[in-house]
């Protein structure tokens, strides 16, 4: 029975996050995805035509004609929905084509679909590992990761985010496991950096430890052509496990894998739980995201417009004056330090026509608020002048081009 | 004795969680989790050390984030597994 005390007590929860300046508003978005969208914001308020920077439309193919037409084809042929896990009748032709193109364009062994990368990140620990192991993560991997790590028995621990030496400490530490697997994200979501991964391979040998990455923000894109963070290190097959999505990059659907050692995989097609447990990824997911690695791996155009694109934009907001945090990534956050000044600041680039959303903490430490952009090949380079130029706006509006970070916090505070 | 495990914990947590250049002051009533100094998902290091160091197993019932909140907190936790 849902009492009006009981009600009270999660009106009092959502009063809580409000006043603690946490609470999430969904925007309203009455289009495809896209560079230039039109945005409802409150939702019900008059349409607004905007600029995207905080899409994971990282080559722009979510609403790519060649895409949506391979999607509608599988719709045809193969139909809406299986109505069935995988294991039970819920295995298509396209699905086993899906994972084999993946593993292909992955350069691993073999990969098995989950429903998404959360699901993945969230099954493939308890699938593998038990109490006689130790899963060694970076301090900032993915909340999807925190939380399958949680669910394994394996003992857990982290390093220092990038911090070689933390890492080496903690391979020593755990000399006496069966296991060590050593847990990174490919590149950070939050600050747009990539892992080590040349180092932390090289570790891994040298103390006998697994590598694990998560390769959502990396896949399509990082790497001459576009395999990921270890094509661009150079370590390609050295990587025992990875994880990404479909939803960003690669068509930016739905769906996720667990790719790399072909045990691995048997164990999560045996013991997964979101896989075990959770419907198939849809027929229509399937073709598209089978157009999208078909694109992809015929012609490199689109990473390439995305790498100009991201020098365009890292260059313009240093010249600028903004500080950002330093990288090659297509995430490029422009720090402000302080939480309110970040919502503010994203509210007036909204009014300028630029839809770029603040983070603070919890999503990020205290007093490293910023404004997350995101690059995608869909921008042309005057969206991105007239991005730059709003920002410019704004940021003389507060008076921080130019500053240090010293000077920004004394200003506005942690 | 008291007093060398709490020395021993708060360098511990200096050396684990500051970064290189990060000149927080650290003391042992210092709000480490509420503080923002270690995160939830971190705090895992933090209890692996404990259980290594002084040889317990701290059930999950009790490595709760007010229980490592502060190395005083923690001095406080010992004592029921008789390190003191």
């Amino acid at each position: 029975m849902y009492s009006p005390e009981t009600r009270s007590i999660f009106l009092n929860e959502l009063t809580g996050i409000k006043s603690a300046g946490l609470f999430k508003e969904e925007r309203a978005i009455c289009a495809p995805q896209s560079s230039e969208i039109e945005v409802e914001f409150p939702i019900g308020s008059e349409k607004k035509k905007v600029i995207n920077m905080c899409a994971n439309n990282y080559l722009g193919l979510s609403s790519h004609p060649e895409v949506v037409e391979a999607a509608r084809r599988g719709l045809d042929h193969r139909g809406y929905g299986m109505s069935s896990v995988r294991f039970i009748c819920g295995t298509q032709d396209i699905h086993k084509e899906l994972e084999r193109k993946l593993t292909e364009f992955l350069g691993t062994e073999d990969t098995v679909l989950f429903p998404s990368c959360f699901d993945a990140n969230a099954g493939v620990f308890e699938a593998t590992l038990n109490e006689n192991d130790v899963m060694i993560a970076d301090r900032l991997v993915h909340a999807s990761i925190v939380d399958g790590m949680r669910l394994c028995k394996a003992q857990q621990d982290t390093f220092k985010h990038s911090d070689m030496n933390h890492l080496e400490q903690k391979l020593q530490l755990h000399q006496n496991k069966r296991i060590r697997m050593i847990i990174t994200d490919g590149s950070f979501s939050m600050d747009g950096d990539l892992a080590k991964l040349d180092k932390i391979v090289e570790l891994a040998e040298k103390y006998n430890a697994m590598v694990f990455i998560d390769e959502s923000h990396t896949s399509g894109f990082i790497g001459k052509t576009g395999r990921g963070t270890h094509e661009h290190f150079g370590v390609m097959g050295k990587i025992d496990i990875i994880t990404t999505t479909l939803g960003k990059a690669l068509g930016g659907a739905s769906g996720g894998c667990v790719s790399g050692r072909k045990e691995i995989v048997e164990m999560c097609r045996q013991r997964g739980r979101p896989y075990l447990f959770s419907n198939t990824v849809a027929p229509v997911v399937v073709e598209g995201a089978l157009k999208v690695l078909d694109l992809i791996s015929k012609s490199t155009e689109r990473r390439n417009k995305l790498e100009n694109n991201t020098m365009f934009w890292r260059k313009g907001l240093t010249e600028a004056g903004f500080i950002i945090k330093e990288g090659e990534t297509p995430i490029v956050p422009v720090m402000l330090f302080n939480a309110k000044l970040s919502q503010d600041f994203s509210k007036d680039l909204y009014s300028e026509g630029i839809y770029a959303v603040g983070f603070f903490f919890p999503v990020v430490p205290k007093g490293q608020a910023r404004i997350r952009t995101q690059l995608s090949a869909a921008h042309e380079i005057h969206h991105l002048e007239k991005a730059l130029e709003a920002f410019i706006k704004v940021g003389k509006k507060y008076e921080i081009l130019g500053k240090t970070k010293q000077e920004i916090i004394d200003r506005y505070g942690m | 004795m008291a007093e060398v495990i709490k020395d021993v914990i708060l360098e511990y947590v200096k050396n684990e969680y500051l970064e290189e250049g990060d000149d927080r002051e650290v003391n042992f009533d210092t709000p480490l989790i509420s503080g923002g100094i270690v995160d939830s998902f971190s705090m895992v290091s933090l209890k692996v050390f404990l259980e290594t160091k002084y040889n317990i197993q701290i059930p999950d019932s009790k490595a709760t984030p007010e229980a490592f909140d502060s190395v005083n907190n923690i001095v406080v936790l010992l004592k029921e597994f008789n390190i003191e």
